[in-house]
């Protein structure tokens, strides 16, 4: 059974899904180089956390419990986000302590769901990639991956095998970039702050592209870094990793 | 004046006429660094640091969960070494006790250690209203009653203010001083707050301070300072008062001990701060020096109706500050903003437990979830679980603007039937991509002003992934 391919569902997270699939087929192509038979459930939608993260647990609840079915079969979950991963690893399961039966199957796929760069290093043992990108990069480790799925290495160990990149670290490498799902959009000057003193640090990395494994912060940061003007190139991780770093970068046009 | 009324209500003008303040952001930008580095430093040099905070966490469970024997053993241990105990349901309650103290001892003047306790009772204006001078001998404290402010940090109250400002309103209220005295270090301006304290220290009736423990098996009290100044307001003067909250009861002086180790390390990154003191009963006949009556003040003001229920864990803080020092939602706007006493992750949590969600409903949201403050808290109190919870009470009271409920339930309807959802976002994304055109983001975008205030919109490449996937006719089941 060794050398048996293990059943990956790929969770592609709604904002890779509406915003930028080229995410989603760069950990396609990971997955298949780690081994793996990689199949895209069509019961998913989003893990639920803009419902959990407002007060809403009964949807929350409602969106866990129809996804679960789909993801079940499989022998893992990947998704390209620490947050996604976070939720279905440490906060889906919480959402059925009075339902025993539910509460046994969320643990279970709890227990297999993993974020995409800590899934190739940690599960399959991948140790390089083969890949190139003519660039100097920083990166910046996503709050609920770092804290929550003990993400921090991973990415920057496959990084290094990148031919011709040099990751610059942050000075300020812990520090959230002022995200936080519709935290961005409720409280739009803390957040603000938070993000230009973000850049701030980004910039003076002199790195020319900025990576990081969720979308949602790589929007926000992409976002101001356009807004202040900059020149840096911002990408998910899993693209440069695939080396699929043809269409535009984040917040870029075709031009 | 320093009555908290809060404006918690009010968060977002708070927070951006703090974002807006340049003095405070030059304070806020030095201080926090320093803060997280040395506690960082200190715990990283003792190697038994997460034993300790799990067992710190396993004694303030313990003793959460046997809250009532523990509090009536201490008050007879205190009534045993001649002290007094006096149990405060609400801030009013306790506010009357301390009046009633002071006034039995005649009292004009009173001297405090640092105690947030006090800040939750109002107690420094009620004194004033009736006849009695309150002084605080903290040298933060003591700078922030000077300039008619509350303390924005719960171990650093003058977190807000600069030493300039300082420098200013030791000129303004010092006048009983030589006008051309040099005062430009911050050593000069301690030796002066410290020459213009010793008058007050001798001259005070009665002595009011703090708790960061109360224990049980003793009946004894302890403070932690770094100024020695709560030693000074609790021996010099005939009365002591200790204003406590009854979550800061520990059964023995070893847990004391125990939860102790964790406190300045996760605190400022010291070890030990430089006074650890213990009261045990007023001066005993052959006592050189202590108080002749020594009082506890302890204050409810809604703590036990948190036990037993979802927020009890709050209960294990020790007001050490790590979570305000790493929170970066704190670390952009300061204390004052959060409207109450206590700011930061703990306030977040505290606050709409004490006062009510409905004052304090921002706070809890106002959180990037970024789970900073769970990471560093010695007493591993869960603070994004807690502050997600009291989103739900909210969410149940209808709190959230009714645009956010629907916008909420027609997205989570829609997330609900995936064949649906994938069909409608297919169009509005298209859409969006093809308006975004080859500048590929967005400055402006209708209903998403929050989002496009302070950055642009990067656009949707097109097609979703899910959409592609198809037409790719890519495997949707696991193989066999």
């Amino acid at each position: 059974m060794a050398d048996a391919k293990p059943n990956v569902a790929l969770f592609v997270t709604c904002l890779v899904d509406l915003f930028r699939p080229s995410v989603g087929f760069a950990a396609v192509k990971l997955l298949e180089q780690a081994g793996c038979e990689v199949a895209v459930p069509r019961g998913q939608t989003c893990c639920g956390q803009p419902a959990y993260n407002s007060g809403d647990r009964a949807d929350a609840t409602d969106i866990a419990r129809r996804t679960i079915p789909a993801l079940q079969p499989f022998d893992y979950v990947v998704a390209p986000s620490g947050s996604c991963a976070g939720m279905i690893r440490k906060h889906w399961p919480a959402l059925f302590e009075n339902d025993r039966e539910m509460s046994r199957l969320a643990i279970s796929v709890a227990e297999k769901t993993w974020e995409l760069t800590s899934f190739l290093t940690d599960v399959r043992g991948m140790t390089s990639v083969d890949a190139a990108y003519d660039g100097v990069a920083a990166y910046h480790h996503s709050c609920s991956g770092l804290r929550e799925l003990g993400v921090r290495e991973q990415p920057r160990k496959l990084l290094e095998s990148v031919r011709g990149l040099t990751v610059k670290d942050l000075a300020h490498p812990e520090e959230c970039c002022g995200f936080g799902g519709t935290f961005a959009v409720k409280y739009p000057d803390i957040s603000g702050r938070m993000v230009s003193d973000k850049a701030e640090d980004i910039e003076a990395t002199g790195a020319d592209t900025l990576l990081a494994g969720d979308l949602g912060c790589l929007m926000n940061m992409a976002g101001k870094l356009k807004r202040r003007g900059s020149a840096i190139r911002v990408r998910h991780v899993a693209e440069l990793l695939a080396g699929d770093t043809g269409a535009p970068a984040i917040g870029e046009g075709e031009s | 004046m320093s009555v908290h009324t809060p404006t918690s209500h009010r968060f977002p003008e708070n927070a951006r006429e703090a974002l807006g303040n340049e003095t405070l952001q030059r304070g806020l930008a030095s201080a926090k660094v320093g803060f997280r580095i040395r506690r960082s430093e200190a715990a990283a040099r003792l190697p038994e640091f997460e034993t300790l905070r799990d067992e710190s966490r396993d004694i303030k469970n313990h003793t959460l969960a046997h809250i009532d024997l523990y509090l009536e053993a201490f008050e007879k241990r205190v009534i045993e070494r001649g002290g007094h105990v006096h149990w405060a349901a609400d801030a009013a309650e306790a506010r009357d006790a301390v009046l009633t103290i002071c006034r039995a001892a005649g009292a004009k003047s009173v001297t405090k250690g640092k105690s947030m306790i006090s800040e939750e009772m109002g107690l420094n204006a009620f004194l004033e209203e009736n006849g009695i001078e309150p002084v605080e001998t903290d040298l933060g404290e003591y700078i922030i009653q000077l300039r008619h402010e509350t303390p924005s940090h719960i171990i650093a109250p003058a977190f807000h203010v600069l030493k300039e400002q300082v420098i200013e309103t030791f000129r303004k209220e010092h006048t009983h001083l030589d006008p051309d005295r040099v005062i430009e270090e911050a050593r000069q301006l301690q030796d002066e707050a410290r020459q213009v304290l010793r008058e007050r220290f001798l001259a005070a009736d009665v002595g009011i301070t703090g708790a960061n423990f109360l224990i049980a098996e003793t009946g004894s009290t302890v403070i932690v300072t770094n100024e020695g100044n709560g030693d000074l307001t609790q021996t010099l003067p005939r009365v002591h008062i200790v204003l406590a909250s009854l979550e800061k009861i520990v059964p023995t002086l070893e847990d004391a001990s125990t939860i102790l180790r964790l406190l300045a390390r996760s605190a400022t990154g010291q070890e030990y701060s430089s006074y650890t003191t213990f009261s045990t009963g007023p001066r005993r006949g052959e006592d050189a020096d202590g108080p002749h009556e020594f009082h506890v003040v302890l204050l409810d003001n809604g703590r036990t109706d948190l036990i037993g229920t979802e927020m009890q864990e709050v209960l294990r803080c020790i007001r050490c500050g790590a979570c305000m020092n790493h929170c970066p939602v704190f670390g952009a706007i300061g204390g004052h903003a959060y409207g109450w006493v206590y700011p930061g992750p703990i306030g977040a949590v505290l606050s709409p437990s004490l006062i009510g969600v409905e004052e304090a409903h921002h706070l809890p949201n106002a959180s990037t979830f970024c789970g900073r403050c769970e990471a560093v808290c010695p007493m591993r109190i869960p603070l994004p679980k807690l502050m997600r919870h009291l989103r739900e009470r909210e969410f149940e009271k209808g709190i959230p603007p009714a645009t956010l409920r629907w916008g909420l339930a027609a997205w989570a309807w829609l997330a609900k039937r995936p064949a649906l959802y994938g069909l409608a976002m297919r169009l509005p994304v298209r859409l969006l991509a093809l308006l975004a055109g080859r500048k590929g983001r967005f400055r402006r975008m209708p209903l998403a002003g929050g989002w496009t205030s302070q950055r642009d919109l990067p656009a949707p490449q097109g097609p979703t992934f899910q959409a592609m996937w198809d037409r790719k006719g890519g495997r949707r089941e696991a193989s066999k």
